[in-house]
């Protein structure tokens, strides 16, 4: 701007503000909380009263046993992320928040699926489940239950192949994710 | 020692002196503890009342309030003030009975999910599930209310579980760690919003209810004077600014002036101070100060960016990061004249659009005057509460606030009933101080009983009604929006608020005559004990000027 007697110039055409963005990608939150009554309600009530939408939530214990991991993912494009990250901040039974980013992250989903499988179809889908290393937990004369693991994509694209066997049901844990490397998640 | 026993030492150690509340079956064991604890209690007449009083005395006083009920009916009557004390962010300690442990989740008699019910309304809550987590939470729930971004705490504690006997020893800390505030502001953003403020020439500061949550009001005038900075407040943020000042534009807002509405409208750099950009301030949002960059200083992360993104986020305590600002500010020499434009532009505004009423000709009582005259009659020096409506709207124009905790609204929630019972918390907390409450005849009613608590207890709390027969701020709407179909508005010339008032024990006063108004009101400031003045004031006057709902400051009318 070059006003005179102005030591330092900025010019405030050059601040850009900063938050609130949609990044229009999945998100993974690895989310430690204390191990105490409530904690679940207290995020999931969360998440309804502002109108976040959690696509998938796994719950369980970590190394610590005052400590619960959960693992939830949403959707970037819907949301402003640091947003839902600093709402959930102030539920003082949070202790960190990480939002992993997809190429620094293992995710594992572990899911269950029923197909109707009779003498027909049977070897077709037993090649499918071969494929994808998917293992046969429960076999009988008309249908065989699969176990698969891997990310949710991998558990997508199992799902639309082996549903024009005849899905008769299916049971998803949702995402848990870590941290590649050495460092803590 | 019994765990109520041990509270009460936790309530003295936290340096409580008062709490307001009333008894039930599932806390009768506190009540025992408060019968030689030396704590001053007040018996409240409905659980609401008495969670307002406890908001009232922390608006008041700056501490911690403290409110009791018994299990459910008890705890759900502290709903709206638990509710209504997070919107507002007050510290308030919520203690509330529940059923015995073997009772919990049978449907057992006066049984209520306490913690459930107010999860989403408290800044944190305890259910208490052994008697010795007692002590312990009660002093990270008033550590949790205090600090940071104040608001209200719960603490549910089972009927066996507070009479069992623990080994008392006092807590000396607390550890929370899911809870650590930012108080110091990042230097490096400090630095930029100090340069931002040298190169703007249209800047305005939009300061809330922070600056006076973080007793920062001195700093904030001392950043105003820096420069010739115009500033405005929130409705929450009235008194963290002198009213009668050079650089005050009034509040700003649905019905705030409009110099401070136009200001904000064609600022080039708003600087926010523990405001939260509500929907009563922005009015429609996308078109909401099109052409300005935004400072946004505030102790919760969670509100930079919620409504409005900003550019030079500062998270922090203002009392922390306004004093290094303004020095940051001193050091860049800014060209001193460059906002002389920007104030004629604002003197203009001020000198065509002055708030202003069409004042009556005879003797009838306009409300904008009673005000004007509650102001002359209490030399300004007292402290107001108001409820929710057309009232509190003019008392906020025309009852100029030259000091924090002198105005004490529920801005947030908009709790009609606040303004009587936060009256009476106040009192408490500054028994020498004047303290009126201005309310509306519809509000005031939601919690009268309160009145009662008040002779008692010789809270000598003066209400000015200003009693238009309606529900006002409804009726205006209507009238406006809603092609004057008054449906369920007219309250009618009930009840007789001076008789009721002797009723309560207190004074009734109707006052009807403008010319008699200020000397009437000064009487009735000077009398003693709680005093119940009906002052009657045109029917049908209108709130202004006013932006209508979802539409931007450019479009006020009146």
């Amino acid at each position: 701007m070059g006003e005179p007697g102005t030591q330092e110039l900025l010019s405030l055409d050059e601040l850009e503000a900063a938050g609130s963005v949609r990044t229009g990608r999945k998100h993974i939150l690895s989310i430690l909380v204390e191990n105490k009554p409530g904690v679940l309600t207290r995020i999931a009530g969360l998440f309804a009263r502002r109108g976040f939408n959690i696509d998938t939530l796994a719950v369980g214990p970590t190394d610590e046993e005052r400590l619960s991991r959960i693992t939830l993912t949403l959707d970037g494009a819907t949301h402003p992320i640091d947003q839902v990250t600093k709402q959930m901040h102030k539920l003082v039974n949070v202790l960190k928040i990480r939002d992993l980013e997809p190429e620094e992250a293992l995710a594992r989903e572990l899911a269950l699926f029923k197909v109707s499988a009779d003498g027909a179809n049977r070897a077709e889908v037993m090649q499918v489940c071969e494929v994808f290393r998917a293992k046969i937990v429960d076999l009988n004369r008309r249908s065989l239950t699969v176990e698969v693991t891997g990310t949710c994509e991998k558990v997508d694209a199992f799902e639309r192949l082996i549903r024009p066997f005849g899905l008769i049901e299916m049971a998803r844990t949702g995402e848990i994710a870590i941290a590649r490397g050495r460092g803590e998640t | 020692m019994r765990a109520v026993d041990a509270l009460m030492e936790c309530l003295k150690a936290e340096g409580v002196d008062v709490v307001f509340g009333l008894p039930g079956g599932a806390n009768l064991p506190t009540y025992d503890a408060f019968y030689d604890a030396g704590i001053r209690h007040i018996l409240v007449r409905h659980e609401a009342g008495g969670g307002h009083a406890a908001e009232g005395y922390a608006k008041a006083t700056g501490k911690v309030g403290v409110s009791l009920g018994t299990s459910g009916p008890g705890a759900t009557n502290l709903v709206t003030p638990i509710c209504d004390a997070m919107m507002d962010s007050v510290p308030v300690v919520f203690l509330t009975g529940q059923v015995r442990t073997e009772l919990l989740g049978t449907d057992g008699f006066q049984e209520a999910d306490t913690i459930g019910i107010t999860m989403p309304i408290v800044k944190h809550s305890f259910m208490i599930q052994h008697p010795l987590e007692i002590p312990r939470s009660v002093h990270e729930a008033f550590h949790l209310a205090r600090t940071g971004r104040p608001g209200p705490v719960v603490v549910d504690i089972p009927q066996d579980l507070s009479r069992a006997d623990i080994p008392y020893e006092p807590v000396t800390d607390v550890h929370l760690p899911g809870y650590q505030p930012t108080i110091e502001g990042n230097q490096k953003q400090i630095r930029l919003a100090a340069k931002a403020l040298a190169n703007s020439r249209r800047p305005v500061i939009y300061a809330g209810g922070g600056i006076i949550n973080a007793n920062a009001a001195v700093e904030l005038t001392e950043l105003a004077t820096a420069d010739r900075f115009p500033v405005t407040c929130t409705v929450m943020g009235l008194g963290a600014f002198p009213a009668p000042h050079d650089l005050w534009l009034g509040m700003l807002g649905m019905h705030g002036t409009r110099a401070a509405n136009y200001a904000m409208d064609e600022a080039d750099l708003i600087c926010a101070i523990g405001a939260r950009f509500d929907d009563r301030i922005t009015g429609k949002l996308a078109e909401f100060a099109p052409r300005a960059k935004f400072i946004h200083i505030d102790i919760d992360p969670a509100e930079i960016s919620k409504n409005v993104p900003a550019h030079i986020p500062i998270v922090g305590d203002a009392k922390n990061i306004l004093p290094r600002l303004t020095a940051e500010y001193r050091a860049v020499s800014a060209d001193p004249g460059r906002l002389e434009e920007w104030w004629s532009r604002i003197h203009g505004w001020q000198e065509r659009h002055p708030l202003r009423y069409d004042d009556s000709k005879d003797s009838e009582i306009k409300p904008q005057y009673m005000i004007e005259a509650l102001y002359e009659a209490t030399g300004g020096d007292a402290i107001v509460s108001s409820d929710v409506g057309q009232h509190q709207m003019w008392a906020a124009q025309y009852f100029h606030f030259n000091k924090p905790r002198r105005w004490i609204n529920s801005g947030g929630l908009g709790t009609m009933g606040f303004g009587l019972p936060a009256a009476m918390g106040a009192k408490v907390g500054c028994p020498d101080e004047t303290v009126v409450c201005i309310a509306g005849d519809g509000s005031v009613q939601m919690n009268m009983q309160e009145l009662a608590t008040c002779a008692q207890e010789g809270i000598a709390i003066k209400v000015f009604i200003m009693n238009n027969g309606y529900l006002g701020m409804v009726r205006q709407w209507q009238e406006l929006f809603w092609d004057k179909r008054y449906s369920q508005v007219d309250t009618g010339q009930f009840p007789d608020f001076v008789s009721l008032a002797a009723a309560y024990g207190a004074t009734g006063r109707r006052f009807e005559d403008k010319k008699t108004l200020v000397s009437d009101m000064k009487e009735a400031l000077a009398t003693e004990g709680p005093v119940l003045v009906d002052v009657r004031v045109t029917r049908e006057e209108n709130t202004y000027p006013m932006i209508p709902a979802g539409k931007p400051a450019r479009d006020m009318v009146g």
